[in-house]
């Protein structure tokens, strides 16, 4: 859900709507509604953000590289690297499959197929990880079997990258449907008749198409895989060194009151946020370029 | 016309058998568990763990203070459109693109900043504690972190939505006498409403925001995911499950009104998908 409604709009021209009488408020309206609105973005969302870095910094720089160069800090940076590493490009794949499949074709039952992808996004993360811990976990499924061949999912690090693909499964799918409807099949039909193989087509006609789309939901995807917290939880069973990601660091720090430490490693995240802002910002932008082109 | 579109793009068969069975492995058959685990307690079981009082305390504080918080969202949400459509500021564009930063900050991270801001001796604590009023630790802390989970959702729906409406239709609907009012309700409402139920779906299912701030104490400030990880931390893994299900379906049905009103904005604003 998310991703589909923070894409694709235009952007500016406030310009337009000022410069008529009938769209235009009184002054004094324009600047009450303009401090109302701005006064909740402070509380709500700057406060929060500031406060990360201002808490990390408290004891100083060298308190804070001392919390993030930590061993068990580190196990849990290069375990969340892992993680997106893995489930990121499990869910590329799908979306594009998925994508090409609902934008390209009609058949029976695409409706429901597109509500289905969307699923995920709709369930609550705790559930999301406690139906992984039905089917692997020891009182699990297939709990007896994988104990008795000694494979351990649920409480290591599969189970966490299963959490992960679920939580993030629609990004990338929900990205690419409405941007690869939008641009209808004909010069991929063009390219077929003229003899070009699906794959050729896919590489050299759509794939140069839908590419800023395909970043801005992989980079998305990658935000959440990096910092997916309750279903990650469930499955993890925060064995220190081993199964905590950054976000479960995070809380174990925070709960045994090193409060400094704690956010220390959740300014990484919060940077991890910004950076995707950013690069979310700049692929609008060039996606409205194109847009613009053609 | 399905049959043609068929024979010229290749590749039906292999992304639909792909898509179905990823589909599948990773979300229908493991949802499915939860449904297969619940059916091994009885009607009556499935009862008295859905409607203990603990339990039915957390519905109680999840729904309320989602229901609170959407509704707030969807006041300042377009408030804060609107601000973004209609005027030009400075610093707008940088405002513009933090909105989205609640999608994209781990909940964690959310939690434990805004626990740090309003706790006692903190931030905003220090503030309102004079005043009589405690945040953190409270159900009152819970509405904070949904409002806070919530907020671009409103923004986001509403935002293209106020972005397309032309100049021409308010102007024309003044001159055959419609108040600005009527025009912009009439064309909003789908939207805000889609907005509100987006906010509140994310809200119900909402955990890593909400545990920090909460301070889950029984029957007060515990919300209904919490009492799932409660349930699995004491082994009960049936009792566990059967609170999963009750919060899976109603997510299922929420998915469903927010379809329903995605179509209805949809058919408003002309734009069909």
């Amino acid at each position: 859900m998310s991703a589909a409604i923070a894409s694709n709009w235009s952007g500016i021209g406030a310009e337009r709507f000022e410069q008529k009488a009938v769209t235009r408020e009184p002054t004094w309206v324009k600047w009450l509604i303009i401090t109302i609105s701005l006064s909740f973005f402070a509380l709500f969302l700057l406060l929060p953000l500031v406060a990360v870095f201002a808490e990390a910094l408290r004891k100083g720089w060298e308190a804070y590289l001392a919390a993030l160069v930590e061993p068990d800090a580190l196990s849990s940076i290069r375990l969340t690297l892992i993680v997106a590493a893995i489930a990121v490009p499990f869910n590329l794949v799908f979306g594009v499959a998925a994508a090409w499949l609902i934008a390209k074709f009609d058949f029976k039952g695409r409706q429901l197929l597109t509500t289905l992808i969307d699923l995920p996004f709709s369930v609550s993360p705790v559930v999301s990880g406690l139906i992984y811990v039905l089917i692997f976990g020891l009182q699990g499924w297939y709990g007896h079997w994988l104990s008795d061949h000694n494979i351990k999912i649920i409480f290591a690090i599969p189970g966490i990258v299963l959490a992960t693909i679920f939580v993030t499964f629609p990004f990338v799918a929900r990205e690419l449907i409405p941007l690869m409807e939008a641009q209808g099949k004909e010069e991929e039909e063009a390219a077929i008749v003229l003899g070009a193989s699906g794959w050729r087509t896919f590489w050299h006609v759509t794939l140069p198409n839908i590419k800023w789309g395909l970043i801005y939901g992989v980079i998305l995807c990658n935000a959440r895989a990096m910092g997916e917290f309750g279903a990650v939880s469930v499955v993890s069973g925060h064995i220190r060194g081993e199964t905590n990601t950054m976000p479960l660091h995070v809380e174990i720090l925070y709960n045994e009151y090193q409060f400094s430490a704690a956010f220390a490693v959740a300014s990484l995240l919060a940077l991890l946020a910004l950076v995707t802002l950013a690069i979310k910002s700049v692929v609008e932008w060039k996606g409205r370029q194109v847009a613009a082109i053609q | 016309m399905s049959a043609s579109t068929r024979r010229i793009l290749p590749g039906f068969n292999l992304s639909l058998g792909y898509t179905l069975i990823y589909l599948s492995l990773i979300v229908l058959v493991p949802l499915a568990a939860a449904f297969i685990k619940t059916s091994t307690l009885t009607l009556e079981q499935f009862w008295t763990v859905t409607t203990s009082p603990r339990v039915v305390a957390s519905y109680r504080l999840t729904f309320g203070a989602s229901l609170i918080a959407a509704s707030i969202n969807a006041v300042f949400g377009f408030l804060f459109a609107w601000t973004l459509v209609r005027y030009s500021f400075p610093g707008k564009k940088i405002i513009d693109a933090l909105v989205d930063l609640p999608f994209a900050l781990p909940t964690a991270v959310a939690g434990i900043a805004l626990t740090a801001l309003y706790a006692p001796n903190c931030w905003m604590g220090r503030l309102l504690e004079p005043l009589g009023i405690k945040v953190a630790f409270t159900p009152l802390g819970v509405l904070v972190a949904l409002i806070f989970i919530g907020l671009p959702f409103v923004v986001r729906t509403v935002q293209p939505v106020l972005e397309d409406l032309d100049t021409e239709i308010e102007e024309a609907a003044a001159s055959l006498g419609a108040d600005r009012w009527q025009t912009i309700r009439r064309l909003l409402l789908p939207a805000l409403l889609t907005g509100f139920a987006l906010a509140f779906a994310r809200a119900v299912g909402e955990y890593g925001s909400v545990i920090f701030i909460a301070g889950n104490i029984p029957m007060v400030s515990e919300i209904t995911p919490l009492m799932i990880i409660t349930k699995l931390e004491q082994y009960d893994y049936a009792g566990a499950t059967a609170i999963a299900v009750v919060m899976l379906m109603v997510s299922f049905t929420l998915l469903l009104l927010i379809n329903g009103l995605q179509t209805w904005t949809a058919r408003r604003t002309g734009k069909v998908r």
